[in-house]
């Protein structure tokens, strides 16, 4: 049986009105302000399926989405206006509908171009309560839930890179909680998302960035 | 670990043993599980009651709009109806700021999930309604909060705190055994007295489907918010007079399970069953879904 915390019954502070389909969504763009490494969005585009396409407007499912794109957390009372902020700082934002069948009903994708052109993309799902798991980015498939401080790393998918990573880590005190590796194909590009117990410090991404050749693009979420 | 629960039994012979209140054995047990120290936990609790006063004091104060534009003033219609009220002034104030806070959470204004933020009106509104009248401290209020979470731990770990999962017996009927167990607590019930307390608020709401129009948290969530802060000051009142519930609190939580396995998906948060479905519950969700 789950151990539950008190503040799982009496919590989270958030704005409303659904943990599912306001507050989850708001986590699901967080995960895409944290790809962007400190850039500016540019140019947003969410795509709602399922209930999120269904309910969203009335759960207010794309305000929530772009706040958290902009870097609002979910207790954060301007959620509502995140369509203002956005266009105060003249970022594009569309909103569309997807058509095709999910998975998962609470799903969203995020296509963000940044002022200096370059793009990615984030599915994510909400899977209640707040709870989300991010199930795609650039085009592939991934698998975490941001519960955990979690280090994303795209690399060449050649030996020793995970080793040489993990080394860093161990180093560095931290330890590793869950970690997967997905790839598009055989020596194609990888991923490798490792969540751990401890936030790992910008020194010690540094250090990997230095240390360990191949790896195309990283960061923490 | 000392202080564990899983059970209503379990947490009224823990508190019994030791001679501790729910809430006291509520921290610490907490702190077995939480790095956090007594002081950090109170803290947290602390902040989740100021979000909680100041979500009622918004929704008495300003009009709020809701994403279907349907409720929104309900709360200071009530507060202003107050002197009048047929179930008397402190009870409709009380039901008031239930209606306050999930018009706030409808229109995307900040609460605390308590336990889901479909039923976030129940809790805040009976325990810090109620100590305008009892003169409770704010210590007393994070106690408070403290209690009602080990209710809302027992009945998630045992049934459920989910509308998908239970229907709205799951979460206004958790909210208002919560607010029940807790209000009880605070006027000096034993544990068990308090338990007996969120057993009969959880007992009158039995079987309350989940039946929001055009799938949002609005209709009927607000008003049921409402009805179960109301549940709740009634139950902490039996309790408290000595009424006890002839189910005891851990059968009611299993028999809750059970009605919310019978209920068709449909009574369950989908919005394709109750009211719903209704005439004017479909011309609602038509309006809505075109202009989103």
């Amino acid at each position: 049986m789950k151990e539950f915390s008190v503040f799982d019954i009496i919590g989270p502070r958030m704005v409303g009105p659904s943990s599912s389909h306001t507050a989850g969504a708001v986590k699901i763009g967080l995960v895409a302000h944290r790809l962007l490494n400190g850039e500016r969005p540019k140019e947003v585009l969410l795509t709602l399926y399922g209930s999120f396409a269904e309910t969203g407007f009335g759960h207010g499912t794309d305000r929530a989405l772009l706040a958290g794109v902009l870097g609002v957390a979910p207790d954060d009372s301007r959620v509502r206006f995140s369509l203002l902020l956005a266009k105060s700082e003249n970022i594009t934002v569309e909103v569309k509908k997807g058509g095709e069948e999910m998975d998962h009903p609470n799903t969203a994708r995020i296509f963000v171009r940044t002022e200096n052109g370059r793009t990615f993309t984030v599915v994510g799902r909400s899977v209640g309560g707040g709870n989300i798991e991010i199930v795609e980015i650039n085009d592939m498939e991934v698998s975490f839930t941001g519960d955990y401080p979690t280090l994303i790393a795209f690399y060449a998918d050649v030996p020793g890179i995970i080793s040489k990573v993990t080394a860093i880590l161990a180093f560095e005190g931290i330890n590793v909680a869950f970690m997967k590796v997905f790839r598009s194909a055989k020596r194609s590009d990888a991923c490798m998302v490792i969540e751990t117990d401890a936030q790992v410090p910008k020194s010690c991404l540094s250090l990997i960035r230095n240390e360990v050749d191949g790896i195309e693009e990283m960061c923490t979420i | 670990m000392k202080y564990a629960f899983s059970t209503g039994a379990e947490l009224v012979r823990l508190c019994e043993n030791e001679k501790l209140t729910i809430a006291e054995v509520m921290i610490r047990h907490q702190l077995e599980i939480d790095e956090r120290t007594r002081e950090e936990l109170e803290n947290e609790m602390f902040d989740n009651l100021m979000t909680m006063q100041r979500s009622i004091r918004i929704g008495f104060e300003e009009n709020q709009e809701t994403m279907t534009g349907n409720a929104g003033d309900n709360a200071e219609k009530l507060l202003a109806f107050a002197e009048r009220s047929n179930m008397g002034y402190d009870m409709a104030r009380i039901c008031a700021a239930a209606l306050a806070v999930t018009e706030v959470n409808a229109s995307m204004g900040k609460i605390v999930a308590a336990p889901t933020a479909g039923a976030s009106g129940v809790l805040p509104a009976v325990l810090v309604m109620c100590s305008e009248k009892r003169g409770f401290t704010d210590k007393d209020l994070v106690n408070g909060l403290f209690a009602a979470g080990a209710v809302g731990i027992i009945i998630a770990k045992n049934a459920s705190i989910s509308g998908a999962a239970g229907g709205c017996q799951a979460e206004v009927g958790s909210a208002s055994a919560m607010a029940a167990a807790a209000l009880a607590e605070l006027c000096g019930a034993s544990p068990r007295a308090a338990l007996d307390a969120a057993a009969i608020a959880l007992k009158n709401i039995l079987g309350l489907v989940c039946d929001p129009v055009a799938g949002l948290v609005e209709c009927p969530c607000i008003k049921r918010n409402a009805m179960g802060a109301a549940n709740a000051v009634l139950c902490a009142d039996m309790a408290l007079a000595g009424i006890t519930s002839i189910i005891p609190f851990d059968e009611v939580v299993s028999a809750m399970r059970s009605v919310g396995r019978m209920m068709s998906s449909d009574l369950r948060e989908t919005a394709k069953g109750g009211l719903a479905v209704t005439p004017t519950g479909l011309e609602i969700a038509r309006r809505i879904h075109i202009d989103g």
